[in-house]
């Protein structure tokens, strides 16, 4: 059944078996499934598919989907730059609840994430209410999808960023140093290009995880078509509606995006291997 | 004191303070940048988890346990084990499957293989509980098979389950595949020829080896898999006592406006992301000692 060959022969048994497995149920839960997706799409005309994905309710979606991911995910680069930088560099107490605790978002249910942050940013709420006497409203605002998305990226920046940073030789900084640079030149001109790499990919993680987030979003953003409410919701409506050609047609455009994303993560993940490979 | 061990050691501390300069910023600095980055941290990440606590006992004590023994909540409870019991085994064992073939042998496309494996991570939630919807539901490909033999999938347990197996996929696969690669062949070729069976080599030699970044995915695997929403969500069709997991039961608590309520389940799932975080970190700083006490015995190829 599998055509495959192995380029070296090896004295390891269930090489057959166990790469059938893995292909037949790769195949049977994702690849299918997502197949599907694309032909259903097919099923309509050109013109019929670009209508559906291109209406004033969709088209703001995604500017709502797309902005509010780059803005989060812009944050987490700077803040999760920050806190590995700290977690990797200083000492101070509860250092390590600190750095358990940054894996929250990847623990914490959405749903859970979504109503607490809502709890705490409605105009009641402990940071809502001072916000909302300075005259800014987070949640039912654009501003609450970005508050969520920022939430759940959040790890992606610290952890990419803070290996590397590990990594990086004392040695190359004191040289630095002894030719003359100021710590802050060292820093952009030294440390910074070193990270680069890994904080681009941590901030493409965040910015891809954060365009299809639904359950965090959904709670705090309000969901008024046109202002805020973004594109996995829009596609259950769809769903809700029956309207099944508009949901997957809207599943598609979402669906080509992440593959671009996904290439282009490989592509920095090359980049960033080649680099530390080289010697920096 | 000689002259030269005088010296030296008034040059110690003088060099170590010029060094500490050279590559570490001044007190305030370091202070400030800890001080921005923990303030970012408590209100991303402590406020919120205070307020799911603080919610869910608004109401006092007695409402908190009502709300998590009432029938449906125990439904939900019920179903999100059930999901997770049968989701978490099934991607073991294919996360076993592929860590042996892409990690022992060499063969063309693995690069590929690998790739498409982290797929589901990549795929919005919501989307991946509308393929299912498509092939499984009224109008997909195999509804009017499934409605002719009275099986139903969407809107019932089975799509739950496909839902959550799809979104935690990857998890064990992505810990074993790295893992396994970083141990080579070596241990497994050498138990084959003393003679062990390939079964054998497999639980004595390569299972013992790669135990705790098994334990790792598994435990990342189960979050996502009570916890997983929005898959959930399209697939399930919310009926109450049936087809409601936890997160959905909080979402209709929520809609509801039963906000203590919601909160009090909510805090059930927050205790599991705690709970989660732990045993990471317990399994993390364990690897670590491992690696320190017993570092590699063989020589690097």
């Amino acid at each position: 059944m599998v055509a495959i060959t192995l380029k070296r022969p090896s004295v390891l048994p269930g090489f057959n078996l166990a790469l059938s497995y893995t292909l037949l149920y790769l195949s049977l839960i994702v690849l299918v499934p997502l197949s599907a997706t694309f032909i259903k799409a097919a099923g309509l005309s050109w013109g019929q598919f670009w209508s559906a994905v291109t209406t004033e309710r969709v088209v703001a979606s995604y500017q709502l989907s797309f902005g509010a991911a780059l803005i989060g995910a812009t944050v987490n680069a700077v803040f999760g730059l920050l806190v590995a930088w700290v977690l990797v560099r200083y000492t101070f107490p509860g250092k390590r609840i600190v750095d358990a605790l940054v894996d929250l978002p990847f623990a914490l249910p959405t749903a859970v994430a979504g109503i607490a942050l809502t709890a705490i940013y409605a105009e009641n709420g402990w940071l809502g209410k001072p916000l909302a006497a300075l005259g800014i409203k987070v949640a039912f605002a654009p501003l609450g999808v970005i508050v969520a998305l920022t939430f759940i990226g959040l790890p992606f920046v610290v952890r990419t960023v803070q290996p590397v940073l590990e990594d990086l030789e004392r040695e190359v900084e004191e040289a630095a140093a002894c030719l003359g640079a100021s710590r802050w030149q060292t820093f952009t001109r030294v440390i910074f290009p070193y990270l680069l790499p890994a904080l681009l990919t941590g901030f493409a993680l965040a910015f891809a995880r954060a365009v299809g987030e639904y359950g965090s979003v959904i709670f705090i953003a309000g969901n008024l078509p046109l202002k805020t409410e973004i594109t996995p919701l829009l596609i259950i409506t769809k769903l809700e509606q029956y309207d099944f050609a508009g949901a997957t047609a809207l599943a598609v455009v979402m669906l080509v995006a992440s593959f671009v994303m996904l290439l282009a993560i490989n592509l920095l993940q090359w980049w960033a291997a080649r680099r530390s490979g080289a010697g920096a | 004191m000689t002259v030269a061990a005088a010296a030296d050691a008034l040059a110690r501390p003088l060099a170590a303070g010029v060094r500490a300069r050279a590559t570490g910023e001044s007190a305030l600095a370091t202070w400030t940048l800890i001080g921005i980055a923990l303030a970012f941290l408590v209100v991303f990440l402590v406020v919120p988890l205070a307020a799911v606590m603080f919610e869910a006992l608004r109401k006092g004590l007695g409402a908190y346990v009502a709300a998590l023994v009432e029938p449906d909540a125990l439904a939900a409870i019920r179903l999100t084990l059930l999901a997770a019991a049968i989701a978490v085994p099934a991607n073991l064992v294919f996360g076993i499957a592929a860590a042996w073939a892409i990690a022992k042998f060499d063969f063309r496309g693995k690069q590929l293989l690998v790739t498409l494996i982290d797929l589901p991570f990549s795929v919005s939630p919501v989307i991946a509980g509308l393929v299912y919807v498509l092939i499984f539901g009224a109008q997909g490909w195999l509804g009017p098979w499934l409605a002719a033999h009275d099986l139903k999938v969407i809107f019932a347990v089975p799509g739950i389950v496909l839902a959550t197996i799809f979104v935690t996929f990857p998890f064990v696969a992505r810990e074993l595949i790295p893992l396994m690669q970083a141990q080579g062949r070596d241990e497994e070729e050498a138990a084959l020829t003393l003679g062990a069976s390939g079964w054998q080599t497999f639980w004595r030699v390569t299972l013992p080896n790669v135990k705790w970044g098994l334990a790792y995915g598994v435990i990342l695997c189960n979050a996502r898999a009570m916890g997983e929403f929005g898959a959930v969500s399209v697939v399930s069709g919310h009926i109450r006592g049936q087809t409601n997991t936890v997160p959905l039961h909080v979402e209709i608590l929520y809609n509801e406006y039963q906000f203590a309520a919601a909160f009090a389940v909510a805090s059930l799932l927050a205790l599991l992301a705690l709970v989660t975080l732990a045993l990471k970190s317990v399994i993390e700083w364990r690897t670590r000692r491992e690696r320190v006490e017993a570092p590699p015995e063989r020589p690097p190829s």
